[in-house]
Parts: C-alpha cells; structure tokens; sequence
C-alpha cells in the first residue's frame, strides 16, 4: 500500500519535472503550448541514442539530454515561438497542434514506431525496504532528484536576479522592457530551460512512462492538468498538482484498474468546473 | 475596429430598420445557389468518386458544426470528436439493435448527441479560453476511454460490427459505388446547413457574434451570455453528432478512431483551411482537406500527419489571413458573395 503511494509520489515529481517548463510558458507568460511534450520526447530519444548507440553511463545522459532539449527549445522559440506570444489562443492552439504533429511523424520516421527500451545501471536497480516498506531504488532516485530540482527552481524564481526579472516581464512586458530588462532575452532562456527541464523529464521517465513516438499526445492533458489544476500563480500549486494527480493515477491504476483513467478525467473536470482559475490560485 | 462607424452612410439616410438590415443579409446570393447546384450535379457528374464526395460531404457537415461555435460563439474546442463519437455508437447501436431505417436513425443520433452536448455545455460557462480546451479535451477523452472500456456494448478496440443499414426511408438501398450514400449525405448536410443559415442570420445568431466579439459589452446591452452559449453549443453536438451518423451509416462500421483526438484536429484544420464564421468555410474547407489528404496520403501513406502539423503550422504562421487572402484573390468577389467577411 505504502510502496504503491511512494510510486504515485515518484510519478507525481516526475510530472512536475516534465510539467515545470509549461507552468512558466503557460501559466506565467500566457502562451498556449501544446508541443511541451516534443521536447520531453526529444530529451527521452537523446538518451536512448546516447545510451544504446554510444555507450555512455545513464547518468551523464541526463544533463546531455536536458542541453539537447534546451538547445531545440531555444532554437524553436527564436524560429517559430516568439512569433506567436501575441497571437490569439486559437492561433496558438493550432500552431502548437502542428508541431505535435511533426514532432509524432518526424520520430516515427527516425526511430521508428516501436517503444523504446533504457537500461538503467545496477545501481539504480532493485529496491530497499525502510521499515518494511519496500522502495525502488529508481523512484527513491527520481524524488530526490526532482524535489532537488523543484525546490532550486522555486529559489531561482523568488531569489534570484533572474527570477525577478522573469516575473517583472511577465506580468508587464512594456514597463519591463521600460526599465531596461531584456524582456526578449529573458523569455528566450525561461522557454529553453522549460524546454530543457521537460527533455530531462522525459529521459528520466522513459524507464517509467514508456517513450514512443506517440508520446506528446498521450501526455498532453496530463501536462495541461498539472498546470491548469495546480493554478498559475507560483510554482508551489503544480506541484502539489503534479504529486496529487501522481498519486491519483497510480492508485487509480493499482486497486481499481477497471476503472482506467476515468478517475484523473473526472477529477480534472470537478475542479475545473468549481476553480476554473485553478486549486490552488488566488482569485484574479 | 470592432465596429465601423455609422458615418459611412450619407448625411440624412435613414438606417434601415433591424429586420431589413437581417432581411439583406440572409438574402440569397447566386454563387451560392451555384454552389449547391454544382455539389448535386457531381451526383450525376463524378460517379466513381462518389466514396470520396460522401466523405467530404460528412467533413463538411463536421466541420460546419464546430464553425457554430467556433465562429459564431468564438470557444475554442478540442473535443468536438465527442459529440461525432456519440452520433456514429448511437447510429451503429441502433442499426445493430432493429431501428434499421436511416433517417430515423439519424434524428435519434442527433438527439442523442444533443443531449450530451447540452449536459457538457453547462462545464464549458466558466473559465477562460485555456479552461475550456481542457473541458473540450478531457469530455472527449471520456467518451473515447468509455468507448473502449464498454466494449461489450461497442465492441472496444474492434470496433462495432454487424451494423446492418436498411434502405432509406425504406426505398433507397445503399449501393457499392456510393451514389445513394453521397445523395444521402448531401442532402442531409443541405438541409442542416438550410437550418444553420436560418439560424445564424436570426436576431440569436447575431447575438451570438456579439458575444464573441466583446463579452462584456454584450452583457450589458442584455445579451444573456450563458443560455446562448448553451443554445449553439448543444445545436452544433447534434449536427456533429449527426455527421457521425452518416458517416456510420454510409461506411455500416464504427471504430474508437471517430472519437480519436485527430478528428478534432481535422475539424480545426478545415476551419483554418476555409476560414471561419461565414458557414461555407467548414465546405470549402472540407473539399480543399481531403483532396489534399488524398493526394499526400497517396505519396507518404505513413506520415501524413507529419503534412497536417507543416500546413497546420505554415498557415498561421503566415497568418491564415494573409496566406488565404492571397490564394483566394481570384475567387475573392465569388467569396464575399458567399459572405466571407474577408476579401
């Protein structure tokens, strides 16, 4: 029972990581982007070559792979991306529907349609038991590593320099550009870290949640729900929102397994329908 | 730029009165007469692509009911596979079931598509553009995971089999090279789109526009938003659900894929392709759709959805505007008769 809520907590934080990208670009700049999951498979398939063919350690992979999607990430927000921040939801809908579209057939042709397979090191193999509670080694590896990540982006957020100059252009672009703040620049470098956070989600998930080319439409609603659930004001509500709906999805899965995904749906609709503006937002 | 000033008018003319004012522009116009006339002409013209036309006319029908709420009531939607979904299990149920007869399989279908899309119009009232895509999305998720799960009532990932379809209004018997099916579905999409034009030109369809254009200042000249909303949503669930029917009666199958996601995206593609708000772009739309997917899909068979995002992303990246004003020059005068709002 314990072993499935450590899972669901595993999932949850990997969410979060996969998500973390959509909550700045969506939640904070108000840019619809449904291609965030291209760039977590990117990262997912830059492992899987980088492994398979090159032989390098799993664990120098993901920094690799967090680069190889930052740097996509940064090339399309300068090609294509920054295009469309002042377009309407519709434009932005359609054109991140497209990219997903590529995105699906370009792997399809590259990689073929088949899932993909990483064999995680010894180390990361097995599980310990804390107090009879049996544990796997890889879970216990990505909470750490995601709770690390998520409480250093919080920090970077509130902290630093950067954050607050993110948040500034955010929430007024023309007075921000005003004071003198590189408002082009500084959504250059969030979308490519987003990009880049959800690249290493998707090579840390590929052991859990499966990588093939079909990948950002599958979890498309789950990114959205993340953000649109967890509410767009801080980082602190996706990621309850991610962990909930981690927990959620396991349970759901594990105790009442013919019940399938009806339960992450209709819980999305519950609170949409009663906080439309999110669980965990403040009132605008 | 929401509305022209008045002052266009010479000094001293009168302004016509409201019903005039709707009278003029729910007047026939002759491209469209010659629209209609060339579409059941191809009845008698092309009768070996018949299988093809009769596909074109359900997209067609398919697309013109996102366009009611898409161009008239300005939602964004992401699931309209729902209510297409629902139609075509209800038709395929009912043909599997003894109501064999297809026109009263398909008023029955759109009832039964309506009545989920009233129910689901109530989840759409609140919230912003992004909340309703993932309302739109996730309704259409439900149906397609109850689809599968329920399958000893649809037939789960198989598919609906043994639909057998009677002949219409017990006359007409479906033939193999599609002319009663494309006549069939024709006709049926003239007269929902017959309906749709009433409708969009009436005192509702107008104020429908001016919700989308400014919800707030339209609440406040007393323009009750939320029943509206209701009213065109739960309308453009029976013509999708609709166009599922026919679509399942003309094929005598149904699958999981007519609630996949990439129908709704197909719609939205028509849209994008013939323009919204002015009832022929989900038509025109639709014809440009499938002789495109027809000829990509003949030279890539496997990826041509990798085609779909490249025009998805092309037009409006241009801007759809831009892009379709420069194709459509020759044609312009021909469309603005049609009453496109863009030259």
């Amino acid at each position: 029972m314990l072993t499935i809520l450590f899972d669901g907590i595993a999932y949850g934080m990997l969410l979060f990581v996969l998500a973390a990208g959509l909550a700045v670009t969506l939640g904070l700049m108000n840019f619809v982007n449904l291609a965030h999951g291209a760039f977590a498979m990117a990262g997912g398939y830059a492992t899987v070559i980088l492994m398979n063919r090159f032989g390098l350690p799993f664990l120098l992979c993901l920094p690799l792979a967090f680069l190889f999607s930052a740097a996509l990430g940064f090339i399309f927000e300068r090609l294509l991306y920054r295009h469309m921040y002042e377009r309407s939801h519709l434009d932005q809908v359609l054109f991140s529907i497209g990219l997903v579209f590529m995105s699906i057939a370009a792997t399809d042709y590259l990689m073929g349609s088949q899932q993909q397979n990483i064999h995680l090191p010894a180390y990361l193999q097995g599980r310990i038991f804390i107090g009879g509670v049996g544990i796997g080694i890889y879970r216990l590896f990505i909470v750490v590593l995601c709770s690390l990540m998520a409480l250093g982006l919080q920090w970077m957020l509130a902290k630093t320099r950067f954050g607050s100059q993110l948040r500034a252009a955010v929430d007024d672009r023309r007075a921000a550009r005003g004071l003198g703040i590189p408002v082009v620049k500084v959504f250059a470098i969030t979308f490519a870290f987003g990009s880049g956070l959800a690249g290493l989600g998707g090579a840390l998930g590929a052991e859990i949640v499966g990588l093939d080319p079909t990948f950002p439409l599958k979890f498309m609603l789950y990114f959205l729900i993340v953000v649109t659930v967890g509410g767009t004001s801080s980082l602190t509500g996706p990621l309850l929102a991610a962990l909930m709906l981690g927990v959620a999805d396991v349970m759901g899965k594990y105790l009442v397994p013919q019940l399938g995904a009806f339960i992450i749906y209709a819980i999305m609709l519950a609170v949409l329908m009663l906080r439309p503006q999110g669980l965990f937002a403040r009132g605008r | 730029m929401l509305s022209k000033p008045p002052s266009t008018r010479p000094l001293g003319a009168q302004a016509p009165s409201p019903a005039a004012f709707l009278q003029a522009r729910a007047a026939w116009r002759w491209p469209e007469i010659l629209f209609w006339i060339s579409a059941f002409g191809l009845i008698l013209l092309f009768p070996n692509r018949h299988l093809l036309l009769n596909e074109i006319a359900i997209l067609g029908l398919f697309a013109l009911s996102l366009d009611l709420i898409l161009g008239y009531a300005g939602i964004v939607s992401l699931g309209h596979a729902a209510f297409f979904g629902v139609g075509a299990y209800a038709a395929g149920l009912l043909a599997k079931h003894g109501v064999s007869e297809p026109v009263t399989g398909l008023l029955l279908s759109g009832a039964a598509a309506g009545l989920v899309g009233f129910l689901a119009s109530f989840m759409i009232l609140r919230g912003t553009d992004l909340t309703r895509l993932m309302v739109t999305l996730g309704v259409a998720l439900i149906f397609h995971e109850l689809a599968n799960r329920l399958d000893w009532i649809t037939g789960g990932a198989d598919g609906l089999l043994g639909i057998s379809v009677g002949p219409i209004l017990g006359r007409f018997d479906f033939d193999f090279a599609g002319t009663t099916a494309y006549t069939y579905s024709l006709t049926a999409t003239f007269l929902l789109f017959l309906l749709a034009r009433r409708i969009v030109h009436s005192p509702f369809g107008l104020s429908l526009k001016a919700l989308k254009d400014n919800h707030l200042r339209a609440a406040t000249i007393g323009i009750a938003p939320n029943r509206r909303i209701v009213a065109i949503y739960t309308l453009a669930a029976v013509y999708a659900g609709m166009a599922g029917a026919l679509l399942t009666q003309t094929t005598q199958f149904v699958s999981l894929e007519m609630l996949d996601f990439a129908r709704s995206a197909d719609a939205l593609l028509v849209l994008v392709i013939g323009g919204s708000g002015y009832l022929y772009g989900g038509l025109i739309g639709a014809i440009a759709f499938k002789l495109m997917k027809d000829t990509l899909s003949a030279m890539t068979p496997a990826y041509w959805i990798f085609w779909m995002g490249f025009i998805l992303v092309i037009l409006v990246l241009i801007g759809r505007d831009r892009l379709m004003a420069t194709l459509a020059r020759p044609f312009a005068p021909l469309l603005k008769l049609l009453g496109a709002r863009r030259p």
